[in-house]
């Protein structure tokens, strides 16, 4: 008999638990995927990618997966709760019966083993489906193609699934376990019949308050999205609570003149089922105003983290591609002892350096460059920017401004954009063009090229060709870091002037890449060995030798990239189910307890059409609500988050917001529906 | 005039190896004006007769027609059609929705009804003042005494001017005074303004009210009596001792 009951009781809540299950499903599913990521990284061969970068995706997703368990068993938890409490009438026949408290517990405990082994086998086998279509995601991410991928199934990521599960259901039981101890037979039995309390609150207040937390919204939104000034952490916490105070009492104020205002055009409140409509929902909004602000600062947070996550990853690897136009760079420079005033920068030749140490620096290369950067100790970055120095050192305190600015040979330049394939420039005599590809350098830059287009180096006054300071640079690498470079004419540059830096870029000889990873591992160890040994000759000085590649900084970058983007997207599914999960669960709840309202209006004749889109208004509004406020949100929150990535070029925004209005729409959108219709079904007519 | 003819109807419940006869032909007519007390102990068939009556349920054979027109073969649109506009409903339990205040709740019943005849707000209140209810109109039911609630759904019923008013043990729920208060608005809603009111009831107090009683037992009509000139008091002795004949042996009664 004991295990009956639960068999039976399950099968019969079916249309309670259906919600349950969907979402339980999907939480396993998700977590499954997630976790056998790295699996399936590790099993596409990425070439570029080394295995520690794989390592370390796999921590970082494991470490999410933590806090996803948490957000899961809130859920879990809430939603189990939610479902006792439909079935109050049910625990009161049985301990009228005589049944023990302990045996209650026992049913349920067997209906949560029930279904959670039934959601959890159901939610690995989607999984594992699942993750074969994620695979070409991750294939995607680590811009890689699908041709050595083959069905996998890990078991790592199942052994973890059933762990946390197997701990999340324990918690459930628990908490299961201490709402029966505290059960009362009197409040059970008398638990259907709750007196409706509606309390109208004051409606000017609710205005007052309203226009409060809007300007304060409003505030927050300039302060993080637009105004120009830089936030640090601690105001950017303050402008977050206040937006999740304001969120909290928009939606109480909201819910407090929704009726009122509905009320004011008495013909449209008073038509059809409008005043049933607008009652029911007034009678829950005063209800529902702290989970709506809890899932508008969810669905907020899933906006942002979807969008963002994938934004930076399209940057980065838009960045990488345009930022490493050659498989290699080096460079050699170190500080000249002058004391510590003058920091100017001197060099060695980078072959001889080479040579010294028994390399070749050529080998390996099928075509270089190699030049000399120069500099004039009278022309220092300082000197340049002069007064607007100010407005960078706000923001770059620390940066060395007493340095001598880069200056390089026209020749060199030239030479070096068409091993490149990028534009060349030509000058005419007394004529220089700045590069900076730095954006608040370039920024500041322009104003003072515009101000004052002439500079004096090496004792010759030079014109800029542009009145504006270019976008370039020369060196190899993942992000900028050409503060500012001038190409001046050969001619400029005396013959005695002392080197500053020798750079060298090229580009490996290989035919494939397999080809390109050993000369790629063979240029890192001999580089390496002669900085190190650099370093031990030269202990006072300071400097270096410095390789900068393509394959370097794919490996960081796209594993920051798809790390980025898995992050995201994972947080932001499970934000997103939750979000619909807890909605549709209130919903289907309240959907349950209007039976008799719905019975009363077919008895009073109105139609079927005319209920079911009251019914419709009802779940839309509850479900479109905290959407409106998080999209608001979220505008001021993106536009922070590309502040934030500044310095990057900023790719492909809109199609991060494409992605993340999709999958809003088929997740949210999906449990909207599914709440709709199910309560459609709850309602119906029993014949 | 006649208004409704309950021809011949039957209702059975359950499958063929376990038959119940909830209403086993049963035929009657109302005229308008009327006001009709159906009485009958508990399981007699009392309420199902209401519910076919008005199209809740179905009939398993017979018909009824209302103002001569059958509303056995009614469906849909057409069944929610007439039930909003040719009926009124009260019910043991009130059936208001605890949702709307009284003045919402009557409104609804007009919205409902989509035409728009009159100001509906002088209808509101005119047929408030008629049941006495003006001071509660702005309440929520759980603010409302049970008799204040009777009183709110027989406002609802009664504000669409339906043909035929049914009541099913209106008074069921209330205490004696709330009881005598609403039957007595039912005898002025009935005289004044000539609404036909049909009662289920197995109370004899309530029926007393009437202007004619029918008592069914298992299914079948069993008597009837008209009050005629009788006074109240009178009428109601009379079906004490109809009550009592029903009480004893169903043998000897049929």
């Amino acid at each position: 008999m004991l295990f009956k009951i639960p068999f039976r009781n399950i099968k019969r809540s079916m249309r309670d638990y259906t919600i349950y299950f969907f979402t339980l499903i999907i939480g396993v599913a998700i977590f499954y995927v997630f976790n056998a990521i790295s699996g399936q990284a590790a099993m596409l061969k990425l070439v570029f990618v080394g295995s520690e970068v794989i390592h370390a995706l796999k921590t970082v997703l494991s470490g999410v997966s933590v806090f996803v368990a948490f957000i899961l068993a809130f859920l879990i938890v809430y939603a189990s709760r939610l479902l006792m409490k439909r079935r109050n009438k049910e625990f009161a026949v049985y301990m009228m019966l005589g049944m023990s408290k302990r045996r209650i517990s026992a049913i349920l405990f067997l209906e949560t083993i029930i279904v959670g082994i039934f959601s959890l086998a159901v939610g690995l086998v989607v999984g594992i489906g699942l993750s074969q279509l994620m695979s070409a995601v991750v294939a995607g991410l680590f811009e890689q193609d699908m041709s050595s991928y083959e069905f996998m199934v890990s078991g790592n990521a199942i052994m973890l699934t059933c762990l946390f599960f197997a701990v999340m259901y324990l918690m459930v039981l628990i908490f299961n376990g201490a709402a029966v101890t505290r059960m009362k037979l009197i409040d059970l039995i008398h638990s259907g019949s709750k007196s409706e309390n509606i309390k109208a609150r004051n409606p000017i207040l609710c205005v007052v308050v309203f226009l409060i937390s809007a300007a304060a919204l409003g505030f927050a939104y300039y302060q993080v999205g637009w105004n120009s000034i830089v936030i640090d952490t601690n105001k950017l916490r303050v402008y977050i609570a206040i937006g999740a105070l304001a969120t909290f009492f928009v939606f109480w104020s909201v819910s407090g003149m929704m009726l009122r205002i509905m009320s004011l055009n008495k013909k449209s409140y008073f038509r059809g089922l409008n005043v049933f409509t607008f009652r029911q929902i007034s009678s829950r909004i005063n209800t529902m105003v702290f989970s709506m602000t809890v899932i508008c600062l969810m669905l907020f947070l899933t906006i942002c983290a979807l969008a963002a996550s994938f934004t930076v990853r399209n940057s980065l690897n838009e960045e990488l591609r345009s930022r490493c136009p050659a498989d290699a760079s080096l460079r050699y420079c170190y500080y000249a002892d002058e004391g510590d005033e003058i920091r100017s920068r001197r060099c060695g030749s980078l072959e001889e350096l080479y040579r010294k140490n028994g390399y070749n620096l050529r080998d390996g290369f099928s075509e270089y460059v190699d030049y000399y950067l120069y500099g004039d100790s009278s022309f220092k970055m300082s000197t340049f920017l002069g007064a607007h120095i100010d407005d960078l050192k706000k923001k770059y305190a620390n940066y060395a401004y007493s340095n001598d600015e880069d200056i390089i040979k026209l020749s060199d330049y030239n030479e070096l954009m068409k091993l490149y394939g990028k534009e060349t420039y030509e000058l005419e005599d007394g004529q220089y063009i700045m590069l900076c590809d730095v954006k608040d350098f370039n920024k500041v830059a322009d104003v003072v090229i515009k101000e004052n287009p002439q500079i004096t180096v090496f004792g010759k006054t030079l014109t800029s060709k542009y009145d504006e300071c270019l976008d370039g640079f020369i060196e190899v690498g993942g992000f900028h870091h050409n503060y500012g470079l001038f190409i001046v004419p050969d001619s400029v540059v005396p013959d005695e002037a002392e080197p500053t830096a020798n750079n060298f870029s090229g580009n490996y000889v290989a035919n494939d890449d397999e080809g390109l990873v050993q000369i790629e591992k063979m240029q890192q160890k001999r580089n390496s060995d002669v900085d190190a040994k650099w370093q031990k000759q030269n202990p006072d000085k300071i400097g270096n030798v410095i390789l900068n590649t393509k394959q370097d900084q794919y490996r960081a970058t796209i594993g920051i990239g798809a790390t980025a983007a898995f992050i995201g997207l994972y947080l932001g599914l499970i934000f997103l189910i939750a979000c619909g999960a807890i909605l549709a669960l209130k919903e289907l709840s309240e959907s349950i307890d209007s039976i008799p309202r719905y019975e009363i209006l077919r008895k009073m004749g109105a139609e079927e059409k005319d209920i079911s889109a009251s019914l419709f208004r009802q779940t839309g509004i509850f479900f479109i609500l905290p959407l409106i406020l998080a999209a608001l949100h979220s505008v001021s929150g993106i536009k922070f988050a590309i502040r934030v990535i500044d310095d990057y070029e900023i790719k492909g925004i809109a199609e991060s917001v494409a992605i993340t209005c999709l999958m809003l729409l088929i997740i949210y959108g999906g449990y909207f529906l599914v709440t709709y219709l199910s309560s459609k079904n709850i309602i119906k007519q029993k014949d | 005039m006649e208004l409704l003819n309950v021809k011949q109807i039957e209702k059975y419940y359950g499958s063929k190896s376990s038959l119940t006869k909830a209403i086993d032909d049963i035929s009657f007519t109302v005229d308008k004006g009327e006001f009709v007390a159906i009485m009958g102990a508990s399981g007699s068939g009392k309420t199902t007769l209401l519910n076919c009556i008005s199209t809740i349920d179905r009939v398993t054979a017979g018909h009824i027609y209302l103002e001569g027109k059958d509303i056995t073969t009614l469906k849909g649109k057409a069944l929610n059609k007439f039930r909003r506009e040719k009926l009124g409903f009260i019910f043991q339990d009130f059936n208001l929705l605890d949702t709307l205040t009284a003045y919402e709740n009557i409104a609804l019943a007009l919205s409902i009804q989509k035409k728009r005849s009159g100001d509906p707000d002088t209808r509101i209140k005119a047929v408030a003042a008629q049941l006495g209810i003006t001071e509660v109109l702005n309440k929520y039911p759980y603010q409302m005494s049970g008799g204040e609630k009777q009183r709110v759904a027989s406002a609802r019923a009664i504000i669409t001017g339906p043909q035929l008013v049914l009541a099913d043990e209106p008074t069921g729920a209330l205490d004696s005074k709330s009881a005598k208060m609403l039957l007595e608005r039912f005898n002025f809603l009935n005289r004044e303004l000539d609404a036909t009111i049909m009662m289920v009831t197995h109370d004899s107090f309530s029926a007393s009210y009437a202007s004619r009683v029918l008592f069914i037992k298992d299914g079948r009509i069993f008597n009837e009596i008209a009050r005629g000139g009788d006074s109240r008091k009178e009428f109601f002795n009379k079906i004490i001792d109809v009550i009592t004949l029903l009480g004893g042996d169903a043998s000897d009664a049929l």
